[in-house]
């Protein structure tokens, strides 16, 4: 079906499964328990799971197929976002000509910077990117104010006007699709718990989907075959006599084009856009997300984009007060010592967690959360139970 | 006329910065073949070893004045560094004040062990492995080290101030006969301590028993070993020597810019630049290069330029990267073969 094997189509439904149900799945501490802090399913943070996961989908498709390590993804991203604002702003507030436009630009841009880039390979190539990345963003916080807003950025005031939308005068116009209001939602209550449905992650979701099917096709096609060669060994296949840039650039620009559609989407969401976005360590976030994930497998990026999100909102969110509260059954003097252990790792120091996360993926697992997986379950099918045709592992 | 002398000199320091540390980050991937996304981290340590030392030194104890009254009629508490005790109340205050000179004596070991636990505990792993994956879990260490400093320091910037002899600006201009060529002399001297460090450096490798098994050992490792030379245990001390050199070059830096947690990431984008333009295990080529981005830098910033080009000053040093990268592939001063593909 879709053009999918039994497998890919497994893993599709399940991605399917989750993202529409995730209003539910990452809610499910009710909402007077003490444990309600780790639910994440508030619109916020569940768009910008998705929103990042189409980031990092994008960033495999070059970094896991062909082995280029970009460091200057995010130039991209902000590429798109500047895109789609320029849109809102004198066009229409609605988001699907934003979006188209944020992906147009970025794949232009990428095809500019992949272009010359990709002449070098290895670490200069990874410098290169770096470079193409610190130039857009020291040229969008200097000289391209005009266009960019510099360091305060672009938001949508009450003095834009775009030309198709007729707003009275001094609205503010909101982010819409064909008149749906992307902030508006639908509250459920069951009981002791609410759930909330949310107009703009469902279309983020929507996105979301295209851009999964989308990859998923790639990674099986002769192309997503040529750019693994890419990997193995380029020189061996040079060769042989095959040009392999067209094909690595395609991917490049491929991957380009993910980014803006992750940029236009942010802008869609939250309808402002900033420098900040460009700067090298957002770069260096898709890097950490995609290797955590799991780099070069289908799921995985997605898995480490929200996961970190994840952490950055939940786990900066804990401080000392409610590590007491956990610790209170213990005696005083270890409830202390836990705590002040402990205390560096959260709040404003989930970096540190992070950073020390992801060299332990680096080190003990290469293929990030995906290989932990398929490591658990293939202990599980050794262990006791013999239909190891029931055990899905994840697919890669 | 001048002001081309003074855009030069201003180079000089920023220059001496990045010579440094991309002198060290050449040193590791010269020997261990490493790249160490880290080396910014280890400028910073450097630099926050100036501000713990500046630290230990006032480590004061609080005594009450019975002769003095603060504006309530009480007594006035005053704080009394130890070292006043120890080395009385001038002397002491001038350790103090020299906090910064000293913090290179203090930050030599600190350095050397930070170094030889990184190399043996870490990157010892990860020789066989490929350069993404040096790059990445360096990349990963450097966000570790970087948010130890902050939990520990904070976020703000911390101000550590040269010692107040060596705080003021001197008239350049009168030595060569011109005008309006005011320096401060703590650049002057930032620009001397690194010429120094960068000939210890090049003499230690070039006229020590050492220094030649390292260089055999950086041209061909193994035939090296197989003459029964322990290379490793040179490396490692090669990697310490890396590693203090960008702390010193972070020490120094103390009284330009208030270390603070980010410092060394914002060092590091350009040293890898750096030395992507001097060509890759070249030393001089990472020292040549350094200064000459430095100088580059400073002269696009003048206002002159920007009104001709406006955001040069902003992108010079990558834009000088991309055009030697793609026209040289091996920068600057590489040796044939090394990383060039």
């Amino acid at each position: 079906m879709l053009g999918l094997n039994n497998k890919d189509l497994r893993l599709f439904i399940i991605v399917i499964c989750l993202t529409v149900f995730a209003p539910f799945i990452l809610n499910p501490f009710p909402e007077t328990s003490e444990l309600a802090q780790f639910n994440a399913g508030y619109p916020d943070l569940m768009q910008r799971f998705i929103i990042f996961g189409i980031f990092a989908i994008g960033f495999n498709i070059l970094f896991g197929l062909t082995g280029y390590l970009s460091f200057g993804h995010a130039a991209f991203l902000g590429v798109g976002s500047y895109a789609a604002i320029w849109m809102m702003k004198l066009l229409t507030l609605n988001v699907i000509p934003a979006i188209l436009m944020s992906i147009v630009f970025a794949g232009l841009f990428a095809v500019v910077v992949g272009y010359i880039s990709l002449r070098r390979s290895g670490i200069y190539f990874s410098i290169l990117t770096l470079a193409f990345a610190q130039m857009s963003y020291a040229l969008a916080y200097s000289v391209l104010t005009p266009i960019t807003g510099g360091e305060t950025g672009l938001q949508i005031k009450a003095t834009d006007t775009p030309l198709l939308s007729n707003l009275a005068e001094g609205e503010i116009g909101r982010a819409n699709l064909f008149g749906l209001d992307m902030r508006s939602s639908f509250e459920l209550e069951l009981g002791n718990w609410l759930f909330t449905f949310n107009a703009g992650y469902y279309i983020a979701v929507v996105f979301m989907l295209i851009a999964f099917y989308l990859s998923i096709r790639l990674f099986r096609s002769p192309f997503g075959m040529m750019l693994r060669a890419v990997k193995s060994n380029q020189q061996r296949m040079n060769y042989t006599g095959l040009n392999s840039k067209p094909y690595t650039l395609a991917a490049f620009v491929i991957s380009g084009m993910y980014a803006g559609l992750a940029g236009g989407l942010m802008v869609a969401m939250d309808t402002q856009v900033g420098p900040e976005r460009m700067f090298w360590t957002a770069s260096g976030e898709v890097v950490l997300m995609s290797i955590l994930g799991g780099a070069g497998t289908l799921i995985g990026p997605v898995l480490g984009a929200g996961m970190i999100k994840y952490m950055e909102n939940i786990i900066s969110k804990i401080n000392d007060n409610i590590l007491h509260k956990w610790f209170e059954f213990m005696p005083d003097g270890i409830e202390d010592f836990l705590v002040t252990i402990i205390h560096p790792f959260i709040g404003k120091g989930w970096h540190l967690t992070l950073g020390l996360l992801f060299m332990a993926v680096i080190i003990f697992l290469p293929g990030g959360l995906v290989e932990l997986g398929q490591r658990i379950g293939r202990l599980f099918r050794r262990g006791g139970s013999k239909d190891t045709a029931a055990q899905s592992t994840p697919a890669e | 006329m001048e002001a081309l002398i003074l855009q030069i000199l201003n180079g000089l320091d920023k220059g001496s910065a990045y010579a440094l540390i991309a002198l060290g980050l050449t040193l590791i991937f010269g020997t261990l073949g490493v790249v160490n996304f880290a080396h910014g981290a280890l400028f910073m340590i450097g630099a926050f070893c100036a501000v713990t030392l500046q630290r230990i030194l006032s480590i004061s104890r609080e005594t009450i004045d019975e002769t003095r009254t603060d504006f309530l009629g009480n007594p006035l508490k005053v704080d009394i560094p130890y070292v006043y005790d120890w080395f009385g109340a001038d002397a002491g205050q001038m350790i103090i004040n020299w906090s910064v000179p000293l913090a290179i004596l203090f930050s030599i070991p600190i350095m050397m062990l930070v170094g030889v636990i990184m190399e043996r505990g870490l990157i010892k792993h990860f020789y066989k492995r490929p350069h993404a994956d040096q790059i990445l879990v360096t990349f990963g260490l450097a966000i570790v080290l970087q948010e130890i400093i902050k939990a520990i320091y904070g976020a703000n910037p911390i101000p550590t101030p040269a010692p107040a002899a060596l705080d003021g600006s001197f008239d350049f201009g009168v030595l060569i006969g011109m005008e309006n060529i005011i320096y401060p002399y703590w650049r002057l001297i930032y620009f001397a301590f690194a010429m120094i460090t960068i000939a210890a450096v090049f003499a230690f490798l070039q006229f020590t028993t050492f220094g030649m098994v390292v260089r055999a050992g950086m041209a061909d490792r193994e035939t090296v070993g197989l003459l029964g030379i322990n290379i490793d245990r040179r490396f490692t001390i090669m990697f310490a020597i890396a590693a203090c050199v960008a702390g010193l070059a972070g020490v120094m830096y103390t009284p330009i810019n208030s270390p603070n947690y980010h410092m060394g990431m914002d060092f590091l984008v350009l040293s890898f630049v750096v030395v992507v333009v001097g060509g890759m295990g070249s030393l001089p080529g990472a020292v040549l290069a350094g200064f000459l981005l430095g100088i580059l830098e400073s002269f696009a910033s003048m206002a002159q330029v920007i009104a001709i080009i406006p955001g040069i000053n902003q992108v010079i040093i990558y834009l000088v990267a991309i055009i030697v990268l793609l026209t040289r592939p091996r920068g600057l001063m590489g040796r044939k073969g090394v990383m060039e593909e």
